[in-house]
C-alpha cells in the first residue's frame, strides 16, 4: 500500500518535471536568441536594423527591411489566393456537399498537409516556376526567370490550404443548424442565408483560421526559398526575386561565421520570426479557445 | 384584368364554401437514415385555428412539423414520399420553389436564434430579401410587427443594439415578429416555449391565440396543458403514426384510442 | 417573381465559384503528387535504392540514395520514439494529474500551441548554435536532437486531444475506487494505445519531410550513416542539395529521393487514415 503510494509520488514529479522542462523550451529559445542578437543590438539600434533597406554584412550594414518586405509579400500573396478558395470550399463543404464527398475530400486535404515542404519546392521549381516565366510573365508583359515573390505565394498558397480548410470546416460545423433554419424559413436561398448569417456568425473563426495560416506561412522555409530569387532587394513587383527571413537564416548560417554580427544578425532574424509567429499564434489561439468556450 | 377579378373571386367562394383545409398531408412516409419516422401521415390541417401536435418524445413531431416548411430536405440522407398540399398546391412538386414554400410559413424554434444582427435588421432581413429597399417601408414594417408582439415600448428606443442583448423571452417575441415580416399564411411553432419562463410562455401562447383569426398555427408541445390551452385541435403522434386526430376536448376528455388515453392520462411520456 | 430567378441564379453562379475553388483545391495536389511520380518514376531502379552516391553528391553521376533512406529512417525513428518517451509522459500527466481548470493546465496548452507553431528553422539555429557552442559538429545525433524536439509538441497535443475525448466519468470512477493517480493514468494508457500509434505515425511523418530543421544540424554525407557522431544524409536534404544540380543524373537523383519520400508519406497518412476510422467504429 504504502509502495504505491510512493510510486505515485515518484512518477508525478518525474511527469511534472519533463512537462516543465519541455514548457521552459519557449523561454528558453526566445531568452537565448536575444542574448545572442545582443552584440548586434547594440552596435545599432533597433529602428536603423529593422528600416534599413541595405544588406552588406561585410560593410557592418544589416538592414532587414528587404526580407522583411519579403516575408511579408510572399505571405500576402498566399493568403490572397488561399484564403478565397479555402473559404468557398469550405462552405461547399460543409454547406452544399454531400456526405460522401466530404468523406473523400477531407482526407486528401490531410494528404495534402502531410506533404513535407521540400516536395512543394520541387513541384513550385518544376511546375510553377516554368508557369510564371513561360506563361504567366509575358501575359503581363514582364519577362522573368520565374523565381519570384509571385512563385513563393504560390506554393506557399497550397501549403497553407490544409490548414486554412480544416480550421474554417470545424468553425462552420458549429454553426447551430436551426440558426440556418430560421433564415431559410424567411424564404432567404441558402447563399443568402450563407452570406448574410453563418459568414457573419462564422467570421471570428474565419479570421482566427487565416491569422493561424498567416503565421504557418511565415515560418515556412524551404518551399519558399526555392522558388522565391533570395535576392535582398524590395521586391517592386510579383515577377522579382524576394528573400523571406527564414530563407535569409538558412542560406547563410554556419557561413562566413567571422564577419563582425553576422551571427547576431541572422539570430536576430530568428527572433524577430519567432515573435512576428508568437504573436499571431497567441492571437488566433484566443480567439479559437473563446469560441470552444462559447460552444 | 376582368379575368383576374372573376378568377379571385371564384378563389374565395371555393374556399369558402367547401371549407378547404390550409395544408393537406397525403400519404406521407419519411425515412431518416433508413428509419422509418414518418408512417402513412393523412391529415387536413383547419385554416385559421390552432393545432396542436402532441405525443411522447422521439414519436416524429418534430420531424412532421418541419416536413411541412421542407426543412427537412436540409438534413442529409432523408427520403421524403407522398404530398403536402398548401392551398391546394404540392409543395413536394417537382417543379415547387422552396424559398416561396417557406416564405408562406413563419417558424418559431426551441430556443429563440436572433440572427446575428440587430432588432431593427432581423425584422428587415425577410422583407429586404424579397426585394423591399424603401427605408420609410422598412420601418413601418418593423414598427406593426413589433407592435404585433407588444415589443415595440420594450425596444423602440434600441432598435439598432444587437438582438442578443435582449431577454429569452424578448428574443422569441422577436423572432416571432420577424417571421410575420414576411407575411406568412401558416405559423409553425417547434415547442416553442419549452426555453420560457412561466410568464413570457403566457405571453408568447395569448399572442398566438390573438393571431389564429389571421393565420393557421401549427404547434407541436410536449405540455399538454398548453395544448390544452392554446389548441382547437389535436393530433396525437405515436411512434411515427397519427393514433388520434380531433377538437382539443374530445382528445383530452373523451380519447378513442387505448395509447391516446394513456398518454393524456400521463402514463406514457 | 423576376427577382425570385435572379436570387436563385445568384446562387448557382456562387455554387459553380465553389466548386472550382474545391476543383482547384485537390487538383493541386494531385498536380504535386503527378509531376513527382512523372519525373521520379524513370529514375527509380534497383541501383538507385540499392547504392551510395558515387563520386561526390553533387557532381558524380554513379550510384543511388541509399545513404539517405537509411538516414532518413535512422533520423526519423530515432526523434519519433525520444518524442514519444518525453511526450507520452506530458500528455498523461496534463490529463490524469493537472486540474483541467488550473493555470497549468491552460498556460501549458498555449504554450503547446507556440512550440507548435515554431518554424523548423528556429530550431534548427537554436539547436546549432548551441553545437558550436559545445564544439559538436553537424551530425545524425545533432539532427535526432532538433528533430526530436520539433516533434514533442506533436506527440503532446495529438495524445492530449485523445485524452479529452475519454469522458470525464472513467476518470473519476477510478480515482473514486480508490486507485492512485498513476493507476488511473494506466488505465488512460490503455484506452488510448490505438492512439499512440497514430500519434508516433503523425510525429514521424513530420520528422521525416523535415528540411529546414536538419539544414543546419546534420549536414550531408555520401557514406551509410554508421555513427551517431558523423554527419548523414536524409531523403528531404538529398532532394534539396542534388536538384540544383546541373547534371541530369543527380537530379534524377533527387527526382526518385522525393518519389520514396511521397510513397512513405502517402503510406503513413494511409495508415493514420485506417487507424483513425477503426477508433472511432470501437468507440461506437
Amino acid at each position: 500500500m504504502r509502495l504505491r503510494i510512493l510510486k505515485d509520488l515518484w512518477i508525478r514529479h518525474t511527469f511534472r518535471i519533463l512537462l516543465l522542462l519541455t514548457l521552459s523550451m519557449v523561454v528558453f529559445i526566445g531568452i537565448g536568441l536575444f542574448i545572442k542578437s545582443l552584440p548586434l543590438l547594440k552596435d545599432q539600434n533597433l529602428f536603423t536594423i529593422l528600416s534599413g533597406s541595405t544588406w552588406s554584412p561585410l560593410k557592418g550594414q544589416f538592414g532587414f527591411l528587404p526580407f522583411i518586405t519579403g516575408t511579408v509579400s510572399v505571405t500576402l500573396i498566399a493568403l490572397v489566393i488561399a484564403a478565397p478558395l479555402c473559404l468557398l470550399s469550405s462552405i461547399y463543404l460543409v454547406e452544399y456537399a454531400s456526405a460522401l464527398l466530404k468523406k473523400t475530400v477531407l482526407p486528401l486535404i490531410n494528404v495534402l498537409a502531410a506533404i513535407p515542404p521540400v516536395l512543394y519546392g520541387v513541384w513550385g521549381i518544376l511546375f510553377v516556376v516554368p508557369l510564371i516565366s513561360n506563361y504567366i510573365g509575358p501575359i503581363f508583359g514582364s519577362p522573368n526567370a520565374g523565381y519570384s515573390i509571385l512563385s513563393g505565394g504560390i506554393v506557399l498558397a497550397v501549403m497553407i490550404f490544409p490548414i486554412m480548410i480544416s480550421i474554417m470546416v470545424e468553425v462552420l460545423e458549429t454553426i447551430p443548424p436551426d440558426l440556418k433554419a430560421a433564415s431559410l424559413s424567411l424564404g432567404a436561398t441558402r447563399w443568402e442565408t450563407i452570406q448574410k448569417v453563418i459568414l457573419k456568425k462564422a467570421r471570428p473563426g474565419i479570421i482566427a483560421a487565416i491569422v493561424l495560416a498567416t503565421s504557418r506561412a511565415f515560418g515556412e522555409t524551404i518551399a519558399v526559398l526555392m522558388v522565391c530569387g533570395n535576392i535582398p532587394q524590395i521586391p517592386k513587383s510579383l515577377f522579382d526575386a524576394g528573400y523571406p527571413i527564414p530563407a535569409l537564416i538558412a542560406n547563410n548560417f554556419g557561413e562566413m561565421m567571422s564577419i563582425p554580427h553576422y551571427d547576431a544578425a541572422l539570430m536576430f532574424a530568428a527572433l524577430l520570426l519567432l515573435t512576428i509567429i508568437f504573436l499571431f499564434n497567441l492571437i488566433s489561439r484566443l480567439i479559437l479557445n473563446k469560441l470552444e468556450e462559447k460552444a | 384584368m376582368h379575368t383576374y377579378t372573376s378568377l379571385a373571386t371564384k378563389e374565395t367562394q371555393t374556399v369558402t364554401q367547401m371549407q378547404l383545409p390550409h395544408i393537406q398531408i397525403k400519404d406521407l412516409n419519411v425515412h431518416i437514415e433508413g428509419k422509418h419516422i414518418l408512417k402513412n401521415i393523412n391529415l387536413a390541417i383547419p385554416n385559421n385555428s390552432i393545432t396542436s401536435i402532441i405525443g411522447p418524445s422521439g414519436c416524429g413531431k418534430t420531424t412532421l412539423l418541419k416536413t411541412l416548411n421542407r426543412l427537412m430536405d436540409d438534413s442529409k440522407n432523408v427520403k421524403i414520399n407522398g404530398s403536402v398540399l398548401v392551398n391546394g398546391e404540392d409543395i413536394y412538386a417537382k417543379d415547387a420553389e422552396v424559398t416561396h414554400i417557406r416564405k408562406k410559413m413563419g417558424l418559431l424554434s426551441q430556443r429563440p436564434f436572433p440572427l446575428p444582427m440587430s432588432i431593427f435588421e432581423n425584422i428587415t432581413y425577410g422583407p429586404r430579401i424579397h426585394g423591399q429597399r424603401d427605408k420609410t417601408v422598412l420601418k413601418e414594417i418593423v414598427e406593426t410587427q413589433l407592435k404585433n408582439v407588444g415589443l415595440w415600448e420594450e425596444v423602440k428606443d434600441r432598435l439598432h443594439h444587437s438582438a442578443t442583448t435582449l431577454s429569452i423571452g424578448q428574443q422569441q417575441r422577436l423572432c416571432l415578429a420577424r417571421g410575420l415580416a414576411v407575411q406568412p399564411e401558416i405559423i409553425l411553432g417547434d415547442e416553442s416555449t419549452s426555453a420560457l419562463d412561466p410568464i413570457s410562455t403566457q405571453t408568447i401562447e395569448n399572442l398566438l391565440i390573438d393571431l389564429k383569426s389571421e393565420y393557421t398555427i401549427v404547434l407541436v408541445t410536449h405540455i399538454l396543458r398548453q395544448a390544452r390551452r392554446v389548441s382547437d385541435y389535436i393530433i396525437f403522434v405515436y411512434n411515427g403514426e397519427i393514433i388520434e386526430f380531433g377538437k382539443t376536448e374530445d382528445i383530452l376528455l373523451n380519447p378513442q384510442n387505448e395509447i391516446t388515453k394513456q398518454y393524456v392520462k400521463g402514463f406514457i411520456s | 417573381m423576376s427577382t425570385i430567378k435572379s436570387r436563385l441564379r445568384r446562387e448557382k453562379i456562387a455554387k459553380i465559384l465553389m466548386q472550382l475553388a474545391g476543383i482547384g483545391i485537390t487538383g493541386s495536389l494531385f498536380l504535386i503528387i503527378g509531376i513527382i511520380l512523372f519525373k521520379g518514376l524513370p529514375y527509380l531502379t534497383w541501383d538507385m535504392i540499392s547504392q551510395t552516391p558515387q563520386g561526390g553528391f553533387y557532381i558524380g553521376k554513379e550510384g543511388g540514395i541509399l545513404n539517405a533512406i537509411l538516414g532518413s529512417f535512422y533520423l526519423a525513428g530515432l526523434s519519433t520514439i525520444l518524442a514519444c518517451l518525453i511526450g507520452l509522459p506530458i500528455a498523461i500527466y496534463l490529463n490524469a494529474y493537472v486540474d483541467q481548470t488550473s493555470t497549468l493546465a491552460r498556460v501549458s496548452k498555449l504554450l503547446f500551441d507556440i512550440l507548435f507553431g515554431i518554424p523548423s528553422i528556429v530550431y534548427g539555429a537554436i539547436a546549432f548554435s548551441i553545437m558550436i557552442t559545445l564544439g559538436i559538429r553537424a551530425s545524425l545525433l545533432g539532427g535526432v536532437i532538433t528533430i526530436t524536439l520539433l516533434t514533442i509538441p506533436i506527440v503532446v497535443r495529438t495524445l492530449d486531444e485523445l485524452l479529452k475525448t475519454i469522458p470525464l466519468d472513467l476518470k473519476n470512477t477510478t480515482t473514486s475506487l480508490g486507485a492512485t493517480r498513476w493507476q488511473t493514468a494506466q488505465i488512460l494508457l490503455k484506452y488510448i494505445k490505438p492512439g499512440l500509434f497514430t500519434a508516433l505515425l503523425l510525429a514521424f511523418g513530420r520528422a521525416i519531410g523535415d528540411v529546414a530543421g536538419v539544414l543546419l544540424t546534420t549536414g550531408f554525407s555520401d557514406n551509410l550513416p554508421l555513427y551517431l557522431d558523423e554527419p548523414a544524409a536524409t531523403l528531404p536534404l538529398a532532394i534539396f542539395f542534388q536538384l540544383s544540380s546541373p547534371i541530369p543524373e543527380v537530379q534524377g537523383r533527387a527526382y526518385a529521393s522525393a518519389l520514396i519520400l511521397t510513397f512513405i508519406i502517402l503510406i503513413i497518412v494511409i495508415c493514420t487514415h485506417i487507424l483513425a476510422s477503426r477508433q472511432k467504429k470501437h468507440r461506437l
